[in-house]
């Protein structure tokens, strides 16, 4: 099968670096749209708070090992530095919220999103005051030597990525949707007022949902800085990315998140093979879409079109 | 020295004509805009080829400039200003990022990553302005600063300003008066974006060249901060909060110590400024002034009887 | 024919079927209720009149012409107004200025409306005439409601009693043929009520026709010509106060089955 004259082996490796690529985009588009459900904001500190996990995650496993030798040792390390790098930016999510969003919480609608902004300036220049502006290799825990299979080939990395990505995902709707505190979660995005009736306690909730969220792009964050680097700006455009696969999907609809993120992964991947946009020119990609979006349907891919409540 | 500070008064009063289209939307219309920086790119970049590719007369380029932004800025305005504020937000960014690649990557008009040198100064009655003399510069800048201000003023003073109060108070209720909200939206956003087209063109004018990546988010941050730190939906804090923006981003320099301080010192400071500014003086150093429509009205009919 | 009527109007959010294929009738020049159990689509159903939400299915018509696709600001100009369950008047704003608001629209010269900025750069738009006759008509319908006193007050200054009847000033000011008013009664202390119900039926002797929600029955049945009743989104009754007063259908709806 020919599709618009691309071999079917070139397409099915497309296929696997776009869903790779849409994880990713998942990953952290998930804890953009779990703020969204329940504070109606844009955390636009999101990206950074990857960035600081990553980087978090980056110094304990260099301080722990050298990761060129291998060895099962190396990947213990990774591990150890994975969980320490969510838990930074757990904490990091939770102690922004308190700061710089919970004072905001009765404002006008523009204070906490200048205020996210003005959060997400702060760390990305301390970061780059801090940890130089020079980005940094993260080395594979494992042998990453690809796996050939016909003519296309897949790296361990891509299958951890996916693999991760998928573990994550899944164990989270289960989470939101089984477990009693993610039924008090969905309570609070629902209606704050009736959720703190019933005796939730919705303080709690937000810090929780910033937790997770932020615990996630962590993750995202080291398997990012795997396939690529580490720099102070890399939360930045993987975060606009990735707000803009929550958008696609529908913001505050979990499902829709990981179904925007892989979307937009592969658009972008097919966008640069199969309609030719030049290299140069992906990113404007994801913005092309998020404005088509917007023009079409404008509650995203997975919402009923729904009007505000009068 | 003195020519230092002259060119400082110079920047601050580019930068106000910028910051004030900026108010006009997100201060007195409630809307986030986070690409004010990509108008002035647009505006700049527009002087710059016209002048230079094109041999267009600087006054035409300018007024081409504005227009160019005012365009881009109804392109962007109409899919997204229909929708809730945050959209907007993230669209703009979007938007200001696909200016930055484009004018990165259109070499055959923008010289990508060189920019472009050797752009003319304005000539008037004969006189050619250049930045050797900053003094006829200063005046000429005042000139369209002056413009800007009071044509802002007249808009917020009449009823344009009272519905443009009503769609930051309450859209549903705004519409509810029969009140087309797009039009006004797309209308602020486009003046706004006119004014960004007209700062950049002054800009690149004055600088003589123009560099693709000047044009960037910490412009359009640093643009944001002059509006929220004078105060938001009041022109005359908004140039207040430039004067002091700009300064304190040239403060190094004016003390001779820019060596010592790096420069993300500076975009630090802007993010405080967004942040202690919402918490604890949301607004702004002078703030917002309220208008009584009620009471202009009766005055100026008072006028009108006599 | 009815001034107003929907055929079949459907509203379904998600699983919810808020409005379940109504036909409403307003005739002219009537008030008209509308009543039913909390959460039974009442306000909905004016949502989907007002422009401010769409049906799912079917249509509303009103001068016998379809207007279920206009959007809220085009049903105000063609004259209809409302008020809303939970005020919104624009709270920072004087009261003065929240019904200059309301007559912004109407500012404009009818005949040249269509293209005010053509109009405005030919100098056919006298601003200083139009911002007349805003302020005389504003102060009219301040003067209607006993407001002029506060003209200068913030609207969120205003007692509640005071808030919901600005509101009705606000809405009468966009110079409505049909007004619909979402529980105008919803916080009043008897007195005002009373006072409501003479100023209602004012609105009516000018020639505005009135719809109105309410739970206060007392209310309803003194001064509606007719009542609709919506229960679960459904209309379960329609008729003189005294048919409703009587109707099984309704005493159940309101006061449960018998036999639970
Ligand atoms: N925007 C919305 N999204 C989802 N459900 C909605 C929305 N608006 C209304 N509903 C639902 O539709 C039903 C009807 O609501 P509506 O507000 O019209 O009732 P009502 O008759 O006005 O009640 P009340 O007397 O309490 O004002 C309710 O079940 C409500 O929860
Ligand atoms: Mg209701």
């Amino acid at each position: 099968m020919d599709l618009f004259n691309i071999p079917a082996n070139e397409l099915i490796q497309h296929l696997i670096n776009g869903l790779t690529l849409g994880a990713i985009y998942s990953l952290i588009a998930l804890g953009y749209t779990m703020v969204y459900g329940i504070l109606k904001f844009i955390n636009f500190a999101h990206g950074e708070i990857l960035m600081l996990g990553t980087y978090s995650g980056y110094f304990l496993y260099y301080m722990l090992c050298d990761p060129t030798k291998g060895g099962s040792y190396v990947i213990i390390a990774f591990a150890v530095s994975l969980l320490f790098a969510m838990i930074i930016s757990a904490i990091l999510g939770i102690t922004i919220e308190r700061i710089a969003y919970k004072p905001l919480r009765k404002a006008p609608r523009l204070a906490p999103l200048l205020s996210a902004i003005g959060v997400s300036i702060i760390l990305m220049n301390l970061a780059s005051l801090m940890f130089g502006t020079k980005s940094k290799k993260f080395d594979y825990p494992f042998d990453n030597t690809p796996i050939h299979f016909g003519d296309a080939s897949i790296t361990p990395n891509q299958i951890m990525i996916l693999v991760v990505g998928l573990i994550m995902m899944v164990s989270l709707k289960l989470f939101v949707d089984r477990s009693r505190l993610g039924k008090a979660m969905r309570a609070t995005s629902e209606n704050q007022a009736v959720a703190a009736l019933m005796g939730i306690n919705v303080n709690s909730i937000i810090s929780l949902t910033f937790a997770i969220g932020s615990a996630l792009a962590a993750v995202a964050g080291i398997l990012i800085a795997m396939e690529f680097k580490v720099y102070p700006t890399m939360g930045q455009l993987a975060g606009l990315k990735a707000f803009i696969a929550a958008v696609v999907g529908g913001i505050g609809n979990i499902t829709g998140a990981m179904v925007g993120g892989i979307l937009l992964g592969l658009l972008e991947t097919f966008g640069v093979v199969i309609i030719g946009i030049p290299q140069g020119l992906k990113d404007t990609i994801a913005f092309s879409v998020l404005i088509i979006i917007l023009l079409v349907k404008p509650s995203g891919l997975l919402i009923k079109n729904r009007r505000e409540k009068v | 020295m003195l020519d230092f500070i002259l060119l400082i008064v110079i920047y601050i009063i580019i930068y106000s004509i910028s910051s004030l289209g900026l108010n006009l939307i997100v201060g007195y219309t409630g809307m986030l805009s986070l690409c004010q920086a990509a108008f002035m790119g647009i505006g700049a970049y527009s002087t710059a080829v016209l002048m230079t590719a094109g041999h267009m007369d600087f006054w035409l380029a300018l007024l081409s400039s504005g227009a160019i932004a005012a365009l881009c800025g109804i392109l962007i305005g109409i899919p997204t200003l229909r929708l809730r504020g945050d959209y907007l937000a993230i669209a703009t960014l979007g938007f200001g990022e696909i200016v930055k690649n484009v004018i990165l990557n259109w070499d055959s008009v923008t010289k990508g990553p060189m920019g472009i040198n050797g752009i003319p100064g304005p000539s008037l009655f004969g006189y050619t302005f250049t930045s050797m003399e900053k003094l006829p510069w200063l005046f000429l800048l005042l000139f369209f600063l002056a413009a800007t201000y009071m044509l802002i003023r007249v808009m917020i003073r009449s009823r344009v300003g009272r519905a443009l109060e009503a769609i930051r108070e309450d859209e549903i209720a705004a519409s509810a008066m029969g009140i087309n909200i797009a039009k006004y939206k797309v209308g602020v956003f486009t003046t706004g974006a006119f004014c960004g087209g007209l700062a950049g063109s002054f800009f690149a004018a004055y600088s003589q060249s123009v560099a693709p990546l000047t044009f960037d988010f910490m412009m359009s941050i640093m643009i944001l901060c002059m509006v929220v730190l004078g105060g938001l939906g009041n022109s005359f804090a908004t140039v207040i909060g430039t004067v002091l923006i700009v300064i304190a981003s040239e403060l190094p320099r004016l003390l001779g110590i820019s060596h010592i301080i790096p420069a993300q010192m500076n975009q630090i400071l802007f993010g405080f400024i967004l942040v202690f500014m919402m918490i604890y003086r949301p607004q702004g150093i002078i703030g917002r002034i309220k208008l009584n429509y009620g009471k202009m009205m009766k005055d100026e009919i008072l006028h009108m009887e006599r | 024919m009815p001034l107003l009527y929907t055929k079949n109007l459907r509203r379904e959010f998600g699983g919810v079927i808020a409005v379940s294929d109504v036909n409403f009738e307003v005739m002219k020049n009537s008030i008209t209720g509308l009543i039913g159990p909390n959460g039974a689509g009442k306000t909905t159903l004016f949502n989907n009149i007002t422009g401010l939400d769409f049906p799912t299915k079917g249509n509303v018509f009103f001068k016998g012409e379809d207007i279920t696709e206009l959007p809220a600001y085009k049903i105000t100009r063609i004259g209809i107004a409302r008020t809303f369950q939970n005020i919104r008047l624009f709270r920072e704003m004087t009261v003065f200025e929240n019904v200059m608001i309301g007559r912004h629209f109407r500012g404009n010269h009818p005949k040249l409306s269509r293209n005010r900025l053509v109009n405005f750069a030919l100098g056919m738009v006298n601003l200083k005439m139009e911002e007349k006759d805003i302020y005389e008509n504003s102060i009219k319908w301040l003067d209607f409601f006993n407001l002029l006193p506060f003209r200068d007050e913030y609207a969120k200054n205003l007692p509640y009693g005071r808030q919901r009847e600005l509101e009705i000033a606000r809405a009468l000011a966009t110079e409505p043929d049909l007004l619909f008013l979402d529980e105008p009664a919803a916080g009043m202390n008897p007195q005002e009520t009373e006072e409501l119900m003479a100023t209602i039926r004012k609105i009516r002797d000018l020639g505005v026709t009135v719809v109105l929600i309410e739970h206060d029955m007392k209310l309803v049945m003194n001064i509606c010509d007719t009542i609709t009743v919506l229960n679960y989104g459904q209309k379960i009754a329609e008729g003189t106060p005294g048919q409703i007063q009587n109707n099984k259908d309704v005493i159940e709806a309101y006061l449960g089955k018998s036999d639970d």
